[in-house]
């Protein structure tokens, strides 16, 4: 079986800022497994700009953001294989894949998983009514038009209110079609507000806020949908119904971690359905690391790129002999109003001066403390004046303010004046 | 009067206030005043977009304008992509369609093809 020191599951731009920061770290024997004919990720279909401003401190579209990192892959002769598709990956690290030349295991001493995400369809959540064609992702939708150049509809409803929903209902109206609408169930977007503007606003697009998709009507292909407002708890009510007639029904309703291969592989799950990890982006399997959408889904590539580096400088550190310590560890809980917090658990001994927590708030809140203790004690509290939960909150916790290896550290949200 | 608008430079989005003398407020960096003021002035955009490409795998090339244009005119200046083909190679950044539709700005292509 072929040895490698370091195989990347995923040329995303997870994969590639990974592969890039190992390198630079002094691992040379790095092969990335990326499924598609190129490199690049999601970003791909992202014609839109608004990529890179942290990164390159200049506004990208997607494209132009991913050749920069190909670029860099390139120029330092990092090996990939494209349309290599990964079927699995042992505890040992034997990493398997179907290629055009046929199935190949490698025995690999690291492993980075940086595997993306995928769409949440129709099946995951329970529209009445008949299932015609014309129901699809937003992100399919923007698969076909931006790589092949073909219009899945022309009169489009929009179920949810994520990005790549949004994102798709500016482009299909400059396109020709008409969109009449987008129904979010909350009583909240869950687009960045900026794409509530450039992408509706703009164009007269209305958002039916807490209000679902209904009814889906037509027999072989879509003819209809109704929308009806809902209760608080999510049910809709009689009376309310709007009808619109539409040959396609984008769904944005949220993305998947694409985790199958190390949840086969037996790393333990996170409640983001990606898998735990350490503040190294390890996972429970040593020398196995996840980043990016496979790890927890991302609104922001700039994280994405920092998320990879973290975890290809680590698993440089691995192969160049830094192990981890199985013993104490501190575990990171989210608190009151808090949906999840990234990393796990922090292992004192292999964790560097900063360590950045990845979090996100349950429901909009206005003048919070954002509060995290360790060991029932707070070490750190900030005011935030608005948070919501479709971004990502970063804070980077200095080391020396955990005073033990070992117990509990909770990230909570506060109301002012409590 | 004063216009309420969200920031649409970075994924921050904040909420501006900009009054009759396109002074802003409610901005957290020096871009969202340049942009609260412009956009009540005159608003404009930066479009993405596809053109046809007759190339061996690619049927289409992601575009974008070079600069920003006026939002009224997005459509107008669809109605030109739309009509424009290639044919590879094409070099990143290479200029697809000078001064598009007398904008002052050029289309240009956001991805190398090579056949
Ligand atoms: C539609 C959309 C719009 C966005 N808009 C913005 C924006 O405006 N600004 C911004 O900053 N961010 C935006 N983002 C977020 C950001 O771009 C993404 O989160 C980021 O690019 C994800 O990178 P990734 O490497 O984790 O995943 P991906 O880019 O999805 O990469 C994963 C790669 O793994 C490969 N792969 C999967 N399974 C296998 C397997 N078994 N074997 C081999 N390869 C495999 C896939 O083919 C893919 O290439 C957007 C995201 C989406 C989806
Ligand atoms: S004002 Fe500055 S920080 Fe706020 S959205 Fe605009 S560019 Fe971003």
């Amino acid at each position: 079986m072929e040895n490698r020191d370091l195989v990347i599951i995923g040329g995303g731009s997870a994969g590639m800022a990974a592969a890039v920061a190992a390198y630079d770290k002094g691992i040379r024997d790095i092969l990335i497994l990326e499924r598609t004919e190129f490199l690049g990720g999601i970003l791909n279909q992202c014609i839109h700009n608004g990529f890179g401003l942290h990164e390159f401190k200049e506004e990208l579209t997607g494209p132009e953001f991913l050749t920069r990192f190909v670029n860099q892959v390139k120029e330092r002769g990092i090996e990939y294989e494209l349309e290599a598709n990964v079927l699995s990956l042992t505890n040992d690290r034997v990493v398997t894949y179907l290629s055009k030349k046929g199935k190949k295991s490698i025995k690999a001493k690291a492993v980075i998983n940086a595997a993306g995400c995928y769409e949440r369809n129709a099946g995951a959540i329970g529209i009445p009514g008949t299932r015609p064609a014309g129901v699809i992702t937003a992100g399919q939708a923007q698969l076909y038009l931006n790589e092949f150049g073909y219009m899945v509809g022309k009169k489009v409803f929009i179920l949810g209110s994520g990005d790549i929903g949004l994102i798709m209902a500016r482009r299909m109206t400059l396109e020709g079609a008409k969109v009449l609408g987008v129904a979010e169930i909350m009583p909240y977007s869950n687009g960045l507000n900026r794409n509530i503007q450039q992408c509706l606003k703009d164009f007269d697009i209305p958002l039916y806020l807490s209000h679902t998709v209904s009814k889906v009507i037509g027999k072989e292909h879509l003819e209809a949908i109704e929308i009806s407002k809902v209760d608080e708890r999510m049910r809709p009510i009689p009376g309310t119904e709007i009808r619109f007639d539409v040959d396609t029904l984008l769904l944005s309703i949220g993305l998947i971690p694409n985790n199958s291969i190390l949840d086969q592989a037996g790393a333990i799950g996170s409640s983001t359905r990606g898998s735990k990890v350490n503040q190294n982006m390890e996972t429970s399997i040593p020398g196995v690391f996840s980043c990016g959408n496979v790890l927890h889904v991302h609104d922001l590539v700039d994280y994405v790129v920092e998320e990879g580096r973290q975890a290809g400088v680590a698993a440089a550190a691995y192969l160049q002999g830094q192990q981890r310590s199985d013993g104490p560890r501190i575990e990171c809980v989210p608190g009151n109003g808090i949906g999840y917090v990234v990393p796990s658990w922090i292992d004192m001994e292999s964790a560097g001066d900063s360590i950045p927590l990845k979090f996100r708030c349950r429901k909009p809140s206005k003048n919070v403390y954002i509060s995290i203790s360790f060991n029932g004690k707070e070490v750190k509290k900030m005011l935030k004046l608005a948070m919501i939960p479709s971004e990502m909150e970063i804070i980077k916790l200095p080391k020396n303010l955990l005073d033990s290896n070992q117990g509990k550290l909770e990230v909570a949200l506060v109301a002012k004046g409590e | 009067m004063e216009h309420i608008l969200t920031c649409i430079v970075c994924p921050r989005g904040c909420e501006l206030h900009v009054d009759e003398n396109f002074n802003v407020t409610g901005n957290s960096c020096p871009r969202g005043a340049v942009y609260g003021a412009q956009e009540i002035r005159d608003p404009r955009r930066t479009l993405t977009s596809t053109v046809k490409c007759r190339g061996k795998v690619l049927r289409v090339c992601p575009v974008k304008t070079s600069g920003t244009i006026r939002k009224a005119d997005q459509f107008r200046i669809m109605e030109i992509v739309n009509k424009t083909e290639i044919v590879p190679p094409v070099a990143l950044g290479q200029v697809i369609v000078p001064n598009i539709g007398d904008t002052g700005v050029d289309l240009i292509a956001t991805r190398a093809i090579d056949e």
